[in-house]
């Protein structure tokens, strides 16, 4: 009763790297409230489960194993989600704020009248003073996320609706395991009672899901374009250097959303949320939506023409010039240096 | 057969590019300084929406926002671009909904729309991003939904058959209606009607606006009934008060806070080969890169 419960994504039998980072800092928050860490996982065939998430940290695994709930789809998932916690009466819900989760989540929040909050950065535990009702609240959840296109950051409270629920993106939490040997008690969850058969109301006909081909969190140097670069042709040099220094390369959203770069590469509030060595950011103005997803790295390079870009004032060089002629350079400089 | 399809569009300040004064000193933002515009995500379902309407027979489209007074002005565009009319749910007993709040009031107002075959919204707007308010209405009115709508690709039999747009791929649904579907960004813009449509609905007007504008067109009104943009307040919906505004929203906003970065202390640097090859050599000396 009132512990902590992250929901599962689960594709082909392994747990999604957004679910296990929301079990580390699930794990965190479990520590500091005294409360346990639970998970649940709606799927099929998922013995291998407990295997993956134990070493988490968590503390009670409940399982819906059926056929009919894999592929995801919303009704039954939600269903076992509602009446889970209707039973359990977590005092906190965290998802991953994936195409699974905002579909979900909102669902479940609605039936069970919990605020969610979406997209939160950082999650936190602390007081609230509701000043005119002459309320306070101790070890609420503090959501923290950002608003109004990032100008902003809010710290959203539940005070009174439990669970208090958040959804969190892929990449902004870390994950780390806290004890390749830590047990935990795995409950099977009888369907029936959970999930009603009209909750079947959705065919999935036809499915095509590719591994990440992108490993932007994972990449020590990354080599970012910005609306700056001006065309998908110009974005190429960013690719050749990239290649040359074995990075990745990445975006920012308005040179995504202008059509020079896949959404996947997308780093920023809306994105991916990066902390490799070296980021070179590259014709990007730097807006706080990107400036967010990417200020921890440890060195950062921003290569503008416009000398007083956003950007510079966070990079620890500042290299005034157009990209064009700037990295051709660094490539040849490179290689004449390293081996 | 009717077939009644509903838009649930919301107007919102365009966050997408934000200026220098769109923050006051004290750190609330600064409405004025943004433009208010339809939300992106909601042209893509009206568009949606008027597909499905040149495809079925007898098919109509209507708007539903909630939003204050000038919020009519997306109604009136929704017209322009093929819409047959719209609802303006208007009130200060829905101000300071969260997205809980707003899902039960227009879920609310949907109830009062008859026979409702489909409801298409955009995924999400772009002042919140929260991706919340269908699925909530979807809950609420005991409807299923489809989230990430990229392309309805079949609606036979009152089975719709969706292509959904996810992270990592796609998926193809199918589903028996009334449903609510969620449209991606990535789904077809919104392209202009005919202009005729303009002309024909350019006095569309709430009784508010009516009201403000002077009594010039009363007669203009009554000849042309399709002029008439519905406006309700609290007392037109079943509702129970306690779950509109702010009572209904479970969630509070304990902080707001503006953004700022620490400035760090920068090496400038020129084009000029020996600074990029210093640089370069650098670089590699620490195991930056290498």
């Amino acid at each position: 009763m009132n512990n902590i419960i992250v929901y599962l994504e689960i594709e082909d039998g392994i747990v999604g790297d957004v679910s296990l980072e929301l079990l580390t800092k699930g794990r965190a928050l479990a520590d500091q409230l005294k409360c346990k860490l639970e998970a649940v996982a709606g799927g099929f065939k998922l013995d291998g489960i407990g295997a993956q998430v134990f070493p988490y940290g968590v503390d009670t695994l409940y399982i819906a194993d059926d056929k009919r709930m894999a592929p995801y789809t919303t009704l039954p998932h939600t269903s076992l989600l509602v009446n889970l916690f209707k039973e359990e009466k977590p005092q906190i819900a965290l998802m991953g704020a994936t195409s699974v989760g905002r579909d979900l989540g909102p669902r479940v929040s609605s039936a069970l009248f919990s605020g969610l909050t979406a997209d939160c950065t950082s999650l936190e535990i602390g007081t609230y003073e509701d000043k005119k009702a002459g309320k306070k609240y101790e070890n609420l959840l503090y959501q923290i996320r950002p608003a109004f296109g990032g100008n902003i950051v809010a710290t959203i409270v539940n005070p009174e609706c439990r669970p208090q629920m958040a959804t969190v993106r892929e990449g902004v939490m870390k994950k780390e395991i806290r004890n390749p040997k830590y047990k935990g008690e795995t409950k099977i969850l009888e369907i029936t009672k959970y999930i009603s058969d009209t909750d079947f109301v959705l065919d999935v006909v036809e499915r095509h899901i590719e591994k990440a081909r992108i490993n932007l969190k994972g990449s020590p140097i990354i080599v970012a374009g910005g609306y700056g670069m001006g065309s998908a042709e110009n974005f190429k040099i960013l690719y050749d250097l990239a290649d040359v220094l074995g990075a990745e390369v990445g975006a920012s959203r308005a040179a995504v959303d202008a059509g020079l770069c896949e959404h996947e590469r997308q780093i920023g509030q809306t994105g991916v949320t990066v902390r490799p060595k070296l980021y070179i950011a590259c014709g990007i103005s730097g807006q706080i939506q990107h400036i967010a997803g990417m200020q921890e790295s440890a060195m950062i390079i921003a290569i503008n023409s416009d000398p007083n870009a956003p950007i510079n004032t966070i990079a620890d060089y500042v290299i005034t010039g157009t990209v064009e002629e700037v990295i051709p350079k660094m490539i040849q400089y490179y290689k004449k240096n390293s081996k | 057969m009717s077939f009644n399809i509903v838009v649930l569009a919301k107007q919102v300040p365009d966050t997408r590019n934000v200026g220098k004064d769109a923050m006051k000193a004290d750190g609330t933002v600064n409405r004025a300084a943004l433009p208010a515009i339809y939300n992106p995500e909601d042209l893509n379902a009206l568009e949606q929406a008027l597909r499905l309407k040149s495809q079925i027979e007898g098919a109509t489209v209507h708007v539903l926002t909630m939003g204050p007074a000038r919020a009519a002005e997306i109604i009136r565009e929704s017209m322009y671009r093929g819409a047959d009319g719209g609802y303006l749910l208007s009130g200060r007993e829905f101000a300071g909904s969260d997205t809980l709040a707003t899902s039960y009031a227009l879920a609310c107002a949907i109830r009062k729309i008859e026979k409702v075959d489909i409801i298409l919204c955009g995924r999400q707007a772009i002042d919140g991003d929260t991706a919340q308010v269908g699925p909530q209405v979807a809950e609420k009115l005991g409807l299923p939904q489809i989230t990430y709508a990229e392309e309805i690709i079949d609606l036979k039999n009152n089975v719709i058959t969706v292509k959904r747009r996810l992270e990592r791929g796609v998926e193809v649904v199918k589903g028996a209606l009334p449903m609510v579907v969620t449209v991606n960004g990535s789904a077809a813009p919104c392209r202009p009607r005919h202009a005729k449509l303009t002309m024909k609905y350019k006095h569309a007007a709430t009784p508010t606006e009516k009201q403000e504008s002077g009594s010039d067109y009363t007669d203009l009104y009554d000849t042309h009934p399709y002029l008439n943009i519905d406006e309700w307040g609290v007392n037109d919906i079943e509702h129970d008060i306690q779950w509109l505004g702010l009572s209904g929203s479970p969630t509070k906003v304990k902080q707001i806070e503006s953004v700022v970065f620490t400035a760090k202390e920068s090496k400038r640097l020129t084009p000029a080969n020996n600074e990029i090859e210093d640089l370069m050599k650098e670089l590699i000396a620490n195991h930056t890169i290498g």
